[in-house]
């Protein structure tokens, strides 16, 4: 009941008309940059953060959950008419939904998106208020080896699990915590991999790294790739679903928003696995199977409530543990620190009132995203037709002026147009972004709690076994580490027993 | 000699396409039907997908008028990009269509009509939608 008091508290904190403003800013931006494909809420908020250093740290997060939020609408309306998909979470959304879109049910496909993701997240979100609080009791009790070995399973799992390859993630990763390492280290004193550069003292502002691998970095590769023939945008009207629509929407939505909560909260969440899931289960239990592969409404009903429902879901970590587990949950991690407020268990004793109005603030979000969204799809669509080389250009002008104005150091120009390059390069090669944007932001962390761990138990390695959290946690990251190996010489020799016997 | 025609898939190409046409029969020569797009942008309405183009080829065989469709995605300008076959090849007249424009929008974003007719070295016909 408390809690319920709280959110009410919350909901009356953000219909001031200078929070709803905000909000109404952050769904619109978030649905544009969702419409666009390679430019995504991370990179968005990232270039955002700058700016919102003269704000109020409540309004800026508002507009940071609102155009996360929008990210994933968004995402949706290119697959959909374009085949394209604006986002990696509404990849799978294009499988069916351009196919509808093409036999002429692109209305019917653009509104079953938008309405499962509205109620997907508002039904993820009502989870996101249930499950948080006794989360945020269960992680107070834990000590610095659990968030040390949570850390730790966090990079684990983002390398390992999401992406083609684990040497490329291990290798993005290992990148992302030398960027970290760089500076002056807090405990001893010692300067890190400063190179006897005085500027790096102080290490490298995440906020110059953010922007430098997704914006930059994503520029210069875009700049590289830019002539394409231009694609078709199938035409439509407004978004509107039938009774037969409704019908065979609404389970579809909730099967998502089962699949998309639970992952977006785990350390390997992320959209896109639950998407998928989804898109399978909807497909082994369709009454139409024939009309997979053709446009089967379910097929993008599904993975659109899951790709929402993730999103809430990513929200739960990151507010009761300070544990990002995807990069616009990450960079919001960075935002939250440079703001002064310490992530963690005690976000929610601290700063409440900020933690509740944010959480209100997604409901409405929500609200206004649907009220954006179901009228105005064909016309977000037309923000496709802006020329890249404009769009890059005030993307790299809004990098340098964000990079520039964290320290007023013309010193991090060239820091940033480094970290570009090495954007650049990481795209080039195929490396993944994530791993190293997590490890920059959550390497230190680790490494403080680490160290806090080792200083209590006076340098003794066993100091890094705490209680039976740690434990769990060490076995899971050694069998998703094991996990080829145990599937070669277990896993297979046995399903082969079974077989020939 | 051929007559070339400036194709963008709306009502204003589809004259443009027709008074080719009727030029080509005129003058006895083939028609040369060229589309382009920048291609910067993920969608361009002015770039004729292929289902449009094979369209107007079938329209064209139909009329019984020989013809060749060129399609040009290089970076540059329709204007540039006319200018430029005109001046290489054997160009007898170029057809484009022509439509109302606000000072301010040519002000911004130039007039690829106004382009051709003045650069290109052949005579111009410049048609309206109807």
């Amino acid at each position: 009941m408390d809690n319920l008091a709280n959110l009410l508290d919350g909901f009356a904190n953000v219909v001031t008309p200078m929070n709803l403003l905000f909000a109404l800013l952050g769904v619109t931006i978030g649905t544009a940059v969702g419409v666009l494909p390679g430019i995504g809420p991370a990179m968005t908020v990232a270039l955002l953060l700058p700016v919102t250093y003269g704000m109020e740290p409540t309004q800026a997060l508002i507009m940071f959950a609102g155009i996360f939020y929008g990210g994933m609408y968004g995402g949706s309306t290119t697959s959909i008419l374009l085949n394209t998909p604006g986002e990696s979470s509404s990849v799978v959304t294009a499988i069916e939904g351009n196919k509808m879109a093409k036999a002429g049910r692109a209305a019917q496909a653009l509104a079953t998106a938008a309405i499962g993701s509205f109620v997907a997240g508002t039904i993820a979100t009502l989870l996101l208020v249930l499950v948080t609080p006794p989360l945020v009791q269960f992680a107070i009790s834990l000590g610095a080896p659990d968030y040390f070995a949570l850390m730790l399973l966090s990079f684990v799992a983002v390398t390992a699990v999401l992406g083609a390859s684990r040497v490329r993630g291990f290798a993005s990763l290992l990148l992302g915590l030398v960027i970290g390492i760089v500076g002056i280290d807090s405990v001893s004193g010692q300067q890190r991999l400063t190179l006897g550069i005085p500027q790096l003292a102080d290490g490298i502002d995440v906020v110059v790294v953010a922007v430098g691998i997704f914006a930059v970095g994503e520029a210069l590769w875009i700049a590289a790739h830019l002539r394409r023939r231009a694609a078709e945008v199938i035409p439509v009207g407004q978004p509107w679903m039938g009774r037969q629509d409704w019908k065979r929407s609404w389970k579809p939505w909730l099967r998502g928003t089962a699949f998309g909560f639970p992952f977006g909260a785990l350390p390997a969440g992320g959209a896109e696995i639950p998407t998928f899931l989804s898109y399978v289960t909807e497909k082994k239990l369709t009454k139409h199977p024939e009309e997979f592969g053709r446009g089967a409404i379910e097929g993008v009903a599904g993975p659109e409530a899951a790709n929402n429902a993730s999103a809430a879901g990513t929200l739960v970590p990151l507010l009761a543990m300070g544990l990002p587990t995807n990069a616009t949950a990450a960079v919001m991690l960075a935002a939250l620190h440079q703001w002064g407020f310490q992530p963690g268990p005690l976000l929610f004793e601290r700063e409440s009132a900020l933690v509740w109005t944010l959480i209100a603030s997604l409901f409405v979000g929500n609200l206004l995203l649907l009220v954006l969204n179901l009228p105005l799809a064909p016309a977000w669509a037309k923000l496709l037709r802006i020329p890249r080389p404009y769009l890059y250009a005030g993307i790299i002008f809004f990098a340098s002026m964000g990079a520039y104005a964290v320290n007023a150091s013309p010193f991090d120009l060239f820091l940033l147009l480094i970290i570009g390059l090495l954007g650049f390069m990481m795209r080039r090669f195929g490396l993944p972004i994530l791993p190293l944007i997590v490890g920059v932001i959550l390497g230190p962390l680790a490494e403080k709690q680490g160290r806090r761990a080792l200083q209590l138990s006076g340098g003794e390695l066993h100091g890094l076994l705490g209680g039976w959290v740690s434990w769990t946690v060490y076995t899971t990251i050694v069998v998703v580490l094991l996990w080829p190996l145990i599937g070669r010489f277990v896993v297979r020799p046995l399903r082969e027993r079974l077989v020939t016997g | 000699m051929t007559v070339l025609v400036g194709y963008v898939p709306s009502p204003l190409g589809e004259a443009a396409l027709r008074a080719a046409v009727e030029q080509a029969r005129f003058r006895d020569e083939p028609v040369l039907v060229v589309n382009t797009s920048r291609g910067d942008a993920y969608v361009d309405p002015r770039f004729a997908q292929e289902a449009e183009l094979d369209r107007v080829s079938r329209e064209l065989t139909a009329a019984g008028v020989p013809h060749s469709v060129r399609q040009l995605v290089r970076g540059r300008d329709a204007a540039e990009e006319i200018v430029d076959i005109v001046e290489a090849e054997e160009i007898s007249m170029v057809v484009i269509g022509v439509r109302h424009r606000t000072a301010v929008g040519k002000l911004i974003m130039g007039s690829a009509a106004q382009e051709i007719l003045l650069r290109v070295p052949c005579p111009v016909l410049a048609v309206k939608a109807d």
